[in-house]
């Protein structure tokens, strides 16, 4: 059946008339990709201009007027092999773009300011002791001034404003003391200088910005690394719905596109793309995602459907919602908003860290001018003194200490396969002591798997995959599964509601209903999972279908109760099948059967008790209990509003990221912890000498950068023993879905090449 | 020590110029796409080009 594409909600208007359109690209392995694309677009009669965005696979795509309909370029990708999908950057995303831009400017200008300046200040360190003469040094200064006063007012905008914004709430925060001990540095220094004195701290001044700038830098680059990665995904995830329009003609449109009111057409094998109303045809859904029940639920015409829902076995008509507007959506929804607010009073490490450094610092700078007057020292040389206490004990390693495990953390993280959601993650799964798993989706794979293909020969289960390659069928595409690389036949050839029959070595073979092969019903096993038939001649096969668990789950699990992580499993699933889970993994703790608020009120039991819950899972009645749980994790296979309310999403087939993601975080908070020991331990040093007046230009500028250095360089052993989770062939479809930048195969050769 | 009047405008000139140039490649998105641009050199499509 041909159908329209409607991508015009996609394409932005330019200057005279050039519109542009951006798409994810699932499919690009490696850089051979980027000139097969570009170039097969080009040829295309209209498109001005094809640019493949390696980095974070993505394509943008230039036409003017009306010359090209985007749907073509889609079109001819599919054949190709890659799949586009429509995008559109999502706001914060660009706004974490123009920010990366910001910092690096700011971090230009500061690296060029800090290096001119460094080459006077070294030359007016070396003639101090030797022959410079007055003039010539304060020459210098002031070329330094000249330098550092603009390129510090430019530069050091990200923090003023941050600590600006600070005071005006009335609150400290790590930028207050670090703008305070940058503009005392740089003022006492043009004051020193017109008084001709031998020393100026301009350069301290720089290197500080230029550090610091660094750190915040490469934390916004590692955001907007996630965040792109997340879009595509989120981009790759959102498939075309099936408009039907007013005149009857199906419309193939973006699932975002679809308004309150629409009619959408949801076929069996499809998952029903938005939340709404059955107002034709009947058939049986799998609505796992929803409720965490596997068992199917026949449903017809008035009643509700959710997005995500698998439809089975008949075509459904589906009048779209606006979202809230039922029973179990408000549930969901009311739970959720209790939920949400208990997470954001969370405290960072960091910010109690800063909470506490910023008045002892500025009371030590009061208290040590005080005392100096006491002692008898003139006005001018207890203020300089204080300046120095403020200006070595400006927080240069402590504002690093965090920020650079967190980075180093986020990016391990992300090779493994997790991307964080929002601050503070790593440090509550740090803290974990409890972990809570949903069942279906979460411990099993999200797609149902055949349960005993080993049960026949092997040459009959690759005939009965690659015949039923033909269906779209869910149980037709789950025995599909057991031959990934198989073909399908030609002559293939599907009966509605019945299953697919092709001629395979001159016999016809058979695939689908008991009845369509020929399979007396009586054969069949009643142990309530689905089957699908398979004849071929005289050999028949009956394939078992039902919720696989996830390949190294029991694995991960044992593991992590062997760390001492206390593990229960809470499901929507009826009690039955989730006793059967619960024993195969060998946890004895388990609940099934429980509704949404059930799952929020046993977390509550578990903080109550004092224990620090992770909360796995996946469906949108998840979504409250993630959202209530100290910290939280889910597949990316899950709901959108429970992937909105995870802390973080992992991707895979597997559950090693779980396990993986509690490992990185211990680690990253004991790097965490020793740095901010490292920062005390400078601090303790440096501030009486600085006290006591013997704090030199010199010897700031090497204690500082020396303490930011150590802290940096501790900070990336986090990062150092990041292994990628290798994946198996199963898992390859998900794993395009990351893009090449953390694929470990993109030197490898196309694997498509046979398509 | 008069030599230092034209050497240190001279090494400041060319540290802006440094400046410039990395300012105007970050605003013309040479950064944007660093993996693609690693492997985009050793594409050929030029050569073919010439020669066809």
């Amino acid at each position: 059946m041909l159908m329209d594409v409607d991508l015009s909600g996609f394409v932005r208007e330019g200057d005279d008339g050039a519109r542009r359109i951006d798409f994810a690209i699932d499919g690009m392995t490696c850089a051979a990709c980027i000139p097969e694309i570009e170039n097969a677009l080009k040829k295309i009669p209209g498109v001005a201009q094809a640019r493949v965005n390696y980095s974070n696979s993505r394509l943008a795509l230039g036409w003017k007027n009306d010359e090209l309909d985007p749907a073509v370029a889609v079109e001819k990708l599919r054949v190709m092999g890659y799949v586009a999908h429509p995008f559109e950057l999502a706001e914060a995303e660009s706004r974490d773009a123009e920010q990366a831009r910001y910092l690096m400017r700011c971090l230009a200008v500061a690296g060029f300011a800090a290096m001119n300046v460094m080459l006077l200040s070294v030359s007016v360190w070396a003639g101090n002791i030797s022959d410079i003469t007055p003039e010539t040094r304060d020459m210098f200064h002031w070329v330094s001034a000249l330098i550092a006063l603009p390129a510090a007012a430019f530069a050091g905008r990200p923090f003023f404003t941050s600590a600006l914004g600070a005071l005006r709430r009335r609150s400290l925060n790590m930028d207050v003391p670090i703008s305070l001990g940058i503009t005392l540095a740089l003022g006492m220094s043009v004051v020193e200088t017109a008084r001709h004195a031998p020393a100026a701290y301009f350069d301290s001044a720089l290197m500080l910005i230029f550090f610091l700038l660094c750190g915040r830098y490469l934390e916004q680059a590692m955001r907007q690394r996630t965040r792109a990665v997340a879009g595509n995904v989120a981009a790759l995830r959102s498939p075309l719905a099936t408009r039907i329009a007013a005149d009857g003609a199906l419309v193939q449109t973006p699932t975002a596109r679809i308004e309150a009111g629409d009619l959408v057409l949801v076929r069996p094998g499809e998952r029903a793309p938005v939340d709404g109303r059955v107002v034709s045809g009947a058939s049986e859904v799998d609505e796992s995602i929803v409720t965490g029940e596997t068992a199917h639920r026949r449903i017809g015409v008035g009643d509700e459907i959710y997005a995500g829902v698998m439809n089975f076995s008949g075509a459904l008509q589906v009048r779209a919602r606006a979202a809230g507007a039922g029973g179990f959506l408000d549930e969901i929804e009311r739970l959720l908003e209790g939920a949400a607010s208990a997470r954001s009073r969370y405290v960072g490490i960091a910010e109690r860290a800063s909470k506490i450094y910023a008045p002892v610092v500025h009371l030590t700078a009061l208290a040590t001018a005080a005392g100096w007057l006491l002692l008898g020292a003139s006005v001018h040389d207890a203020v300089v003194t204080a300046i120095a206490v403020l200006i070595i004990t400006c927080p240069c390693a402590l504002a690093l200490a965090v920020p650079a495990v967190h980075v180093v953390t986020s990016g391990a993280l992300f090779r493994s396969g997790v991307l964080l959601n929002g601050g503070h993650a790593v440090e509550r799964l740090a803290e974990v002591d409890t972990i809570v798993f949903d069942k279906t989706g979460t411990l099993t794979l999200p797609e149902p798997r055949v349960a005993n293909a080993d049960e026949f020969p092997a040459d009959l289960v690759e005939i009965a995959a690659r015949l039923a390659r033909s269906s779209r069928h869910p149980l037709a595409r789950a025995l599909a599964q057991q031959s990934p690389a198989g073909a399908p036949y030609d002559d293939a050839r599907e009966e509605a509601g019945a299953g697919v029959a092709a001629t395979v070595e001159d016999v016809e073979a058979r695939v689908g209903s008991a009845a369509f092969c020929g399979v007396d019903p009586g054969d069949i096993a009643a142990s309530g999972a689905s089957t699908i038939c398979f004849r071929h001649g005289a050999a028949v096969a009956v394939f078992e279908v039902h919720q696989a668990l996830r390949p190294d789950a029991v694995d991960v699990l044992s593991t992590l109760r062997a760390q001492g992580y206390s593990v229960e499993i809470i499901s929507g699933d009826s009690q039955a099948a989730t006793e059967a889970v619960a024993k195969r993994l060998g946890i004895a703790d388990w609940r099934g059967g429980a509704r949404p608020s059930d799952k929020v009120a046993r977390l509550e039991t578990l903080k109550a008790q004092g224990r620090k819950t992770l909360m796995v899972g996946d469906g949108f009645n998840d979504a409250p209990a993630l959202a209530a749980a100290y910290v939280s994790l889910s597949p990316v296979t899950a709901a959108d509003v429970a992937q909105a309310a995870a802390d973080a999403v992992f991707l895979g087939d597997r559950l090693a990221p779980v396990r993986r993601a509690l490992e990185v975080s211990r680690l990253a908070r004991k790097l965490m912890r020793e740095n901010l020991t490292i920062a005390v331990v400078y601090n303790a040093i440096a501030v009486p000498l600085a006290i006591a007046g013997h704090v030199t230009p010199l010897i700031a500028a090497i204690a500082m950068s020396g303490s930011s250095l150590i802290v940096t360089l501790n900070a990336l052993r986090a990062g150092r023993d990041a292994v990628i989770e290798r994946a198996d062939a199963a898992d390859r479809d998900v794993r395009d879905l990351r893009g090449p930048t953390v694929s470990d195969e993109r030197s490898g050769s196309r694997s498509r090449a046979a398509a | 020590m008069t030599i230092l009047l034209f050497l240190v405008p001279i090494a400041l000139m060319l540290g802006l110029t440094g400046l410039a140039a990395f300012v105007w490649s970050l605003r013309a998105g040479q950064y944007e796409d660093l993996d693609g641009a690693a492997s985009r050199v050793l594409f050929d499509d030029d050569v073919d080009a010439q020669q066809r």
